[in-house]
């Protein structure tokens, strides 16, 4: 086993994948925020509306294309570089790709081009509709995005057949309804709704600093902070869903995100902040909040967490019966139809722990002649890196809770104070719009770093699951990658500030056109208020 | 609940089989143009307008069409699991030039207009051409590669392993058969893009399109007519020696596989089949004949049977092989051994059957909406377009 390989691939998948997230959590969010805007102008036929769908619509554009762009390497990457796990896993993760192409993407990407195209083809309502197509689509394939990622967290229905030497689905239903995948969907979107928001409202305070655009800022702005607020408390609700799932499915990530070596009296402790310590195993300096991790983690006074050396032990003794499990397999494969019963019967009381013996492959070639020794050392493989995740994990949920308060401040200043923001507030927002990706990045840190040493929990090794390429093959394209993500990253951004600096394209003929209709209505109607009321115009 | 017994387990492998091919056709025939019109840019539009001609008949489709591509490797892995996993990381290099071009792509339709800059745009049409004219090389490379056999082999675990150098697995790649099948696919969708632009744009861009659209015509003609005679003659097919058994294991070393004999063995065990290459000829003379003669709708169609029958052909020709190993024949991916399980295939046959209609219905209707000649007001007038 070549370990530069797997690191390399490693680092190579990870960077294209947190590269793809640069783009999809802003296209999640903004696709939804571009309808809504749409579906105003239809109900009011304001023209302001529609210069807003039109001039975020163009910011989403030049972000949306960059998401496609770089989603078709992760599209093509599993078999490219994972060709193991393709194999050994292909029959269940691949549906939730192949379902996403069908019911999302294709959705989304042919109606994205008569989102541009079609503003003097489509009628109003179909404009708006194709809007919302865009949007549903971009959402739904985040659906089944993470239901083929939940599956790695928490393999659910499915079984590995001896006969094909792959893990084969057993019940689609438990793969799609998967609590894991479900809890990850919508904190994931929700992320890129909060993402999309604090990219709204920092651009929208950047022109009322600026002083020009006003009146499409503010409403972005009351539109972007009311969703925004929703979205936000809903990312940390649903966060926190996620926990409660990994108590049960993923103990080991859980232990290790909160640094919990020893196994606590529940209800257990929350470690607020500390120096977690893996040679040692133990935290300095913890600051504990009482009884915290036990009500979040297990939703009761009594439910015991376990810790990282009792998971330990607990590893070492699922690669024994995982030894045992392939020990009955290399019978079967070798006898099939002629395995005795008894052979039969011994694989299936010990095949859930099958994967653990392969975690063995990176010490010895047959992992029934492994030591003691090594069972041990692949026991201490499946503790993740703690320190990294403790404060990734922190980092991220601090981010988390520090949107909902922006956000509620900008929906209160937009709702109850006549749309006046201070000066700071308006610089506050401007300076945060890079935190809601440093938040999304270290949550997917978290969520595929705490995994390890699986790319399927419990079931294949990461080491097992690479192709076997070169390394000359992985540095050109590492290399390549590397060079022309930059590039296209730099190009992206000098089009995004090209394109906020020009500002949204304003048809005055057709805003005075009907700010006289406008009026003249309100003249037929004594009673009704003066049209200029509001600031905002 | 046993559901998925409804239809035995073979015949959903030959449905996947074919499902396979209409991805695979699907992605010729729609990304297919955007590949050729990408490539035809730099020849048949020489001024900014005309450039920005040409990029708008494709402007507001490519990004729909392009999802071909992606479902078919969604597919390929859902599916075909075995395929998916050794073909990828067999063609590594080339995957990463196609992904390269499929990256630059539609980058370069997004934001080439978005600048004034001469430069700039420029550099993102030579994007656009290279972004068109390499993969559609690279695809037709790559089936010829599969028609000849590649050199990989699975071990006992179904581990795929590659045989051969690193220069070997890439420039081994481009073997004369190879490249002359390389030739074929380029051709082939330089004439569907010529037929595109033929009915999308007008004056003098379409009247270049169809001259070049005529030559690629022939040129596709007479590669594929020279690629069959290269099969009966001069490369080695492959053919199964054990009976199969019905409904048996996904794992390709329950076969036995020999080399030798002629691919072109087919065409006397299934006589019928040659309706594939007979479609193939007459879809791409009726396109060039179409071409010469300034017919618009009727040439695509034409141009589409064309494409068609020449894919479908290379599969019909095979079968049951879908990768042939040249280094160990045993570890060859048939359409018996390499395909998910029951269920799965099951599974995605119900929801291809469900949006496979949508999809087509909801493109129809985008198309039609977007029916008519791009003009230079287009491009000039409106804020929208590329």
């Amino acid at each position: 086993m070549e370990i530069g390989l797997v690191e390399l691939s490693r680092l190579q998948f990870a960077m294209t994948a947190m590269y793809h997230f640069l783009f999809v959590p802003l296209t999640l969010g903004l696709s939804i925020l571009v309808a809504i805007m749409e579906t105003v102008y239809v109900m009011t036929n304001r023209p302001i509306w529609r210069q807003m769908t039109k001039f975020w619509g163009t910011l989403f554009g030049i972000n949306f294309v960059l998401g496609v762009a770089t989603g078709i390497t992760m599209e093509f990457q599993f078999g490219m570089n994972w060709s193991y796990y393709s194999h050994y896993v292909g029959d269940i993760f691949g549906a939730p790709l192949a379902i996403e192409g069908l019911m999302a993407f294709f959705l989304e990407a042919t109606f994205v081009g008569l989102f541009f195209f079609g503003w003097d083809k489509l009628s109003k309502v179909q404009h708006m509709v194709v809007a919302w197509l865009v949007a549903i689509g971009s959402n739904f394939s985040a659906l089944w995005i993470l239901i083929a990622n939940g599956w790695m967290q928490n393999p659910v229905g499915a079984e590995f057949n001896p006969e094909t030497m792959r893990m084969e689905m057993t019940s689609f239903f438990d793969v799609v309804f998967n609590e894991v995948a479900q809890a990850k969907f919508v904190h994931t979107v929700s992320a890129g709704y909060v993402t999309a928001a604090v990219f709204v409202l920092g651009v929208s305070a950047l022109y009322l600093i600026q002083d020009r655009h006003k009146d499409l800022a503010r409403r972005s702005i009351a539109v972007a902070s009311s969703f925004g607020l929703a979205a936000a408390l809903s990312v940390v609700v649903l966060g926190d869903e996620s926990g409660y799932s990994a108590s049960h499915t993923q103990k080991m990530k859980l232990a290790a995100i909160e640094a919990m070596w020893e196994t606590e009296e529940a209800p257990a402790s929350f470690t607020l902040v500390g120096l977690p310590d893996k040679e040692a195993r133990e935290t300095h300096y913890a600051v504990h909040i009482p009884w915290a991790m036990g009500l979040i983690g297990t939703r009761s006074l009594t439910e015991e967490i376990p810790g990282i050396n009792q998971l330990e032990a607990e590893s070492a003794d699922k690669i024994r019966n995982g030894v045992i499990a392939y020990d009955a397999l290399m019978t079967i494969r070798a006898e099939r139809d002629a395995t005795p019963q008894a052979v039969r019967d011994r694989f299936e009381a010990h095949s859930d722990d099958l994967g653990y013996a392969f975690l063995l492959k990176r010490y010895v070639e047959d992992p029934r002649e492994a030591t003691e020794e090594q069972i041990a050392m692949a026991a201490e493989d499946t503790i993740p890196g703690v320190a990294p995740l403790f404060w990734a994990f922190r980092i991220m949920v601090a981010l988390g809770f520090s949107f909902i308060a922006v956000m509620a401040y900008f929906f209160y200043r937009a709702s109850f104070r006549n749309m006046q923001f201070p000066r700071w507030s308006l610089y506050a927002a401007v300076a945060i719009i890079p935190t809601p990706w440093i938040a999304a990045e270290l949550g997917w840190f978290v969520a595929e770093f705490g995994r390890q040493p699986w790319t399927v929990d419990g079931v294949l090794p990461t080491a097992l699951s690479v192709s076997h390429l070169g390394i000359a093959d992985l540095l050109i394209t590492l290399a390549g990658f590397v060079l022309f993500y930059t590039v296209l990253f730099v190009i992206e951004v000098s089009l995004m500030v090209k394109y906020i600096r020009k500002g949204p394209f304003q048809d005055v003929a057709e805003t005075e056109a009907w700010q006289a209709r406008h009026e003249a209505r309100l003249r037929r109607m004594p009673d009704a208020p003066a049209a200029t009321a509001t600031p905002a115009e | 609940m046993i559901l998925y017994e409804l239809i035995d387990f073979d015949t959903l492998r030959v449905i996947w089989w074919a499902l396979l091919g209409v991805l695979l056709i699907g992605f010729a025939l729609t990304d297919g143009f955007d590949m050729g019109v990408g490539a035809l840019l730099p020849f048949v539009a020489k001024t900014d307008v005309e450039r920005r001609i040409v990029i708008n008949t494709v402007g507001p489709v490519w990004e729909g069409n392009q999802v071909w591509f992606i479902l078919g490797g969604g597919a390929i892995f859902a599916a075909w699991p075995p395929l998916y996993a050794v073909s990828f990381s067999g063609f590594y290099l080339a995957m990463f030039v196609v992904l390269a071009a499929f990256i630059v792509r539609p980058v370069a339709f997004k934001y080439r207009s978005k600048r004034e800059d001469a430069a700039w745009r420029a550099r993102w049409d030579w994007a656009l051409f290279a972004g068109g004219a390499v993969p559609a090389l690279i695809f037709g490379v790559a089936v010829g590669n599969v028609l000849l056999g590649v050199p990989f082999h699975l071990t006992e675990d179904l581990m795929p392993m590659y045989d051969g150098s690193f220069y070997g697995k890439f420039l081994g790649l481009l073997r004369p058969f190879a490249l002359l099948a390389g030739v074929v696919s380029l051709s082939m969708l330089l004439m569907h893009g010529a037929a595109w632009l033929s009915l999308k744009a007008e004056g003098v861009v379409a009247e270049r399109a169809r001259r070049i659209g005529t030559i690629a015509g022939l040129v596709a003609a007479g590669g594929y007519a020279l690629a069959g005679l290269w099969l009966a003659v001069g490369i080695d097919g492959f053919a199964l020696v054990n009976e199969v058994v019905p409904g048996g294991p996904s794992n390709p070393l329950y076969s036995e596989v020999t080399r030798g004999g002629s691919w072109l063995a087919a065409y006397t065990a299934r006589p019928w089949i040659v309706v594939a290459p007979v479609m193939g000829f007459a879809g791409i003379a009726l396109a060039v004949m179409g071409l010469r003669a300034g017919r618009e709708v009727s040439t695509l169609l034409w141009s589409k049977m064309g494409i068609t029958g020449v894919i479908a052909s290379v599969g019909l020709t095979m079968f049951p092989f879908i990768l042939p190993s040249t280094v160990d024949p045993r570890s060859s991916l048939t359409v018996w051994d390499a395909s998910s399980s029951h269920q799965t295939l099951f599974i995605m046959l119900v929801c291809a059957l469900i949006f496979m209609p949508l999809i087509l219905a909801y493109t129809a209707w985008v198309y039609k909406v977007l029916w008519g000649k791009v003009t230079e007001a287009d491009v000039t007038g409106s804020g929208h377009s590329y």
